[in-house]
């Protein structure tokens, strides 16, 4: 039981990462119809920046101040960079096939991607790093549970992170927009909404959240290295789909059932079959819910 | 008229195996291993291409997997060899005609068997997913290539984790380019007849497709299975060249390689793919020293491509002949 209940609390800060990345999965699928194959990878530059924005504050500060101070300049610093990197990938190489068939854009995601990882493993080098230790890691337990600083510092990062953006979406004018041009493109565009914006900032909010995991994963597990995002980025699109694409609280409830599914895979069959579960509960949610578990049927008008 | 065109095609068939045949055993000896490994490799990559291209470029069914039911076919064509053909032929002995002939046809037997065992993945896995549209059907056939390459990853007795070694050489020049050539007649002539009208006519819209008393969704499944088919039989003939195989080799980013030989050539020319698939294959092998570059040209290559010329090299045109002989116009 109390093994069980520790799997259960690994594999929930392990899904709250994927969560986050589903986020921005979701979020583009939503607004563009479009798989971002490139997101995975731009985790990957997350953790990267993050990586070198942590050696320099680590090295500037000569660890005088706090180290939660740090962690938020490495934090905020990456979620920037991201950010801007979602903006230039939006503008330079999805926005030109706005009008061009759906397989298009879907091949630019996956050749995207594949420049990322290989221009990373050029420009960071191919060999694993280790992510340097922003925040001292400590155990402290709770009952029959133990967990450690770091797992709580990723599960309160991720909600805090997730209230955010349920914020952005639901109260500012940019939100509204964005959930109009997810409804309709032509509609909003005749309602004066600025579309290519409000996809720009959908990338933008996406890629940024996407760097925010790549931090917490290097805290949590420090070897980053860049092919780092395939597969988390398999599994965080396949959370989204679980969730119901398109659905923000669907592929946070989709990011920590992969997160404790994995966990649990590993826990009591084998660590082999790790990845192959994702496959599996995609391939499953295909056949038996295609829409997912909170998705609704679109009809679809000839 | 149609008579003629069968003719011809045999024709054609019967001075392709005489070259290949001739190619096979003057110049391939002359030209050493490695140039003879590039040439295979040019082989197998054609029939990934031109197979896939079945499904992507004259279906429009966006298939990730392909290395997945590549691995499958060579896989189990390797276990059938290794296992039972290759003991068996040991037991006729192994003399100088007994095995020119015994070697072939057990090589020929293997290939079957892998393409079949791919193509029935192949069906498995169409019948449910393609009832799926667009990227749902990318990520489900992406997952079962992952899946299949899992699979093999945990059984035993055909290596694991540490790969299967010991596999017969029996694939020569000869056999790929025998085996490219049937790929590219069968997917050729596929598309010319009813079937391959339906195919296009589905890829170009499929509601409109139904509404004209297509059966898509069988269809779509024929093409995917028999692109599987294909596929295991490259993955056969792979194996019983290099003598080894691991799952390493039948990743994601190969389905991706193969996804990028149709795109770049053209979906919906074989001769597009045919293209693609040699100069890309050559072009790695020409960059050495600039291997790490090598993926980012390719990746840059798509993302370039998609961006200013989407229907890729040639852009659904196939090779004429009037293009060589301006005189020899079709009547």
């Amino acid at each position: 039981m109390s093994q069980f209940v520790q799997q259960l609390v690994n594999g929930l800060s392990l899904g709250a990462i994927y969560a986050l990345i589903a986020l921005g999965y979701t979020m583009v699928y939503g607004i563009l119809r479009l798989i971002n194959f490139a997101h995975g990878d731009v985790y990957m530059v997350g953790a990267f920046v993050g990586y070198y924005l942590g050696r320099l504050v680590s090295a500037g500060a000569a660890s005088s101040s706090p180290s939660v101070v740090n962690f938020f300049l490495v934090l905020g610093g990456s979620m920037a960079a991201c950010a801007l990197l979602g903006w230039v990938l939006e503008r330079s190489a999805y926005r030109p096939l706005r009008k061009a068939p759906r397989l298009n854009a879907l091949i630019t995601a996956i050749g995207i991607s594949l420049l990322l990882e290989n221009l990373g493993q050029l420009v960071f080098g191919a060999d694993p790093k280790d992510f340097p230790t922003l925040v001292e890691r400590t155990s402290l337990s709770v009952g029959i549970v133990t967990f450690s600083n770091i797992q709580l510092i990723v599960i309160v990062t991720a909600i805090v992170l997730m209230l955010g953006l349920q914020y952005i979406v639901h109260r500012t004018k940019m939100g509204t927009a964005m959930r109009a041009v997810s409804f309709s493109h032509d509609a909003s565009g005749l309602m004066g909404i600025n579309i290519h914006r409000v996809i720009s900032f959908t990338f933008v909010l996406g890629s940024a959240l996407a760097a925010a995991a790549g931090i917490l994963v290097g805290l949590y597990n420090p070897k980053i290295d860049p092919l780092m995002g395939i597969m988390p980025g398999l599994k965080a699109f396949v959370a989204a789909v679980l969730g119901g694409i398109g659905n923000i609280p669907g592929a946070i409830v989709g990011g920590l059932i992969m997160g404790v599914a994995e966990t649990l895979t590993v826990g009591y069959l084998s660590s082999t079959y790790r990845d192959a579960i994702t496959f599996v509960i995609l391939v499953a949610v295909l056949l038996f819910r295609p829409t997912g578990l909170f998705g609704t049927t679109a009809r679809a008008k000839v | 008229m149609k008579q003629r065109g069968a003719t011809r095609t045999l024709l054609v068939a019967a001075l392709y195996l005489a070259v290949l045949l001739v190619l096979g055993s003057t110049l391939i000896p002359f030209i050493g291993p490695y140039y003879t490994q590039v040439l295979i490799f040019i082989g197998i990559n054609i029939i990934l291409a031109v197979s896939l291209n079945l499904i992507l470029g004259f279906a429009g069914q966006f298939s990730i997997g392909h290395a997945g039911f590549m691995a499958l076919g060579g896989y189990t064509s390797a276990a059938l060899s290794f296992y039972v053909l290759a003991p068996l032929l040991a037991g006729f002995g192994t003399g100088g005609l007994i095995s020119a002939i015994s070697e072939p046809a057990a090589l020929a037997v293997s290939l079957l068997v892998g393409g079949i065992a791919a193509a029935l993945a192949g069906l498995l896995v169409g019948i449910p997913t393609l009832r799926l549209r667009g990227d749902y059907l990318a990520i489900a056939t992406l997952g079962m290539g992952e899946i299949i390459r899992v699979v093999i990853l945990n059984t035993d007795f055909v290596g694991g984790a540490r790969g299967f070694t010991d596999i017969p050489r029996w694939t020569t020049f000869t056999w790929v380019f025998l085996l490219a050539g049937l790929c590219i007649l069968v997917v050729r002539n596929l598309i010319a007849s009813t079937m391959g009208r339906a195919l296009i006519a589905v890829r170009e819209d499929e509601d409109a497709a139904a509404a004209m008393g297509i059966n898509t969704t069988r269809h779509k499944v024929f093409a995917f299975v028999l692109g599987a088919f294909f596929a295991g039989v490259a993955g056969g003939l792979q194996a019983h060249y290099l003598q080894y195989l691991h799952t390493n080799s039948f990743t994601f980013l190969r389905s991706i390689e193969i996804v990028v030989f149709v795109v770049l050539g053209g979906g919906g020319s074989i001769t597009g793919s045919v293209i693609a698939a040699t100069v890309l294959t050559i072009l790695p092998e020409a960059l050495r020293g600039a291997e790490s570059w090598r993926m980012v040209i390719y990746s840059a290559l798509l993302v370039v491509m998609m961006l200013t010329r989407p229907q890729g090299l040639m852009g659904g045109r196939e090779f004429q002949w009037s293009w060589l002989l301006p005189g020899f116009k079709k009547k």
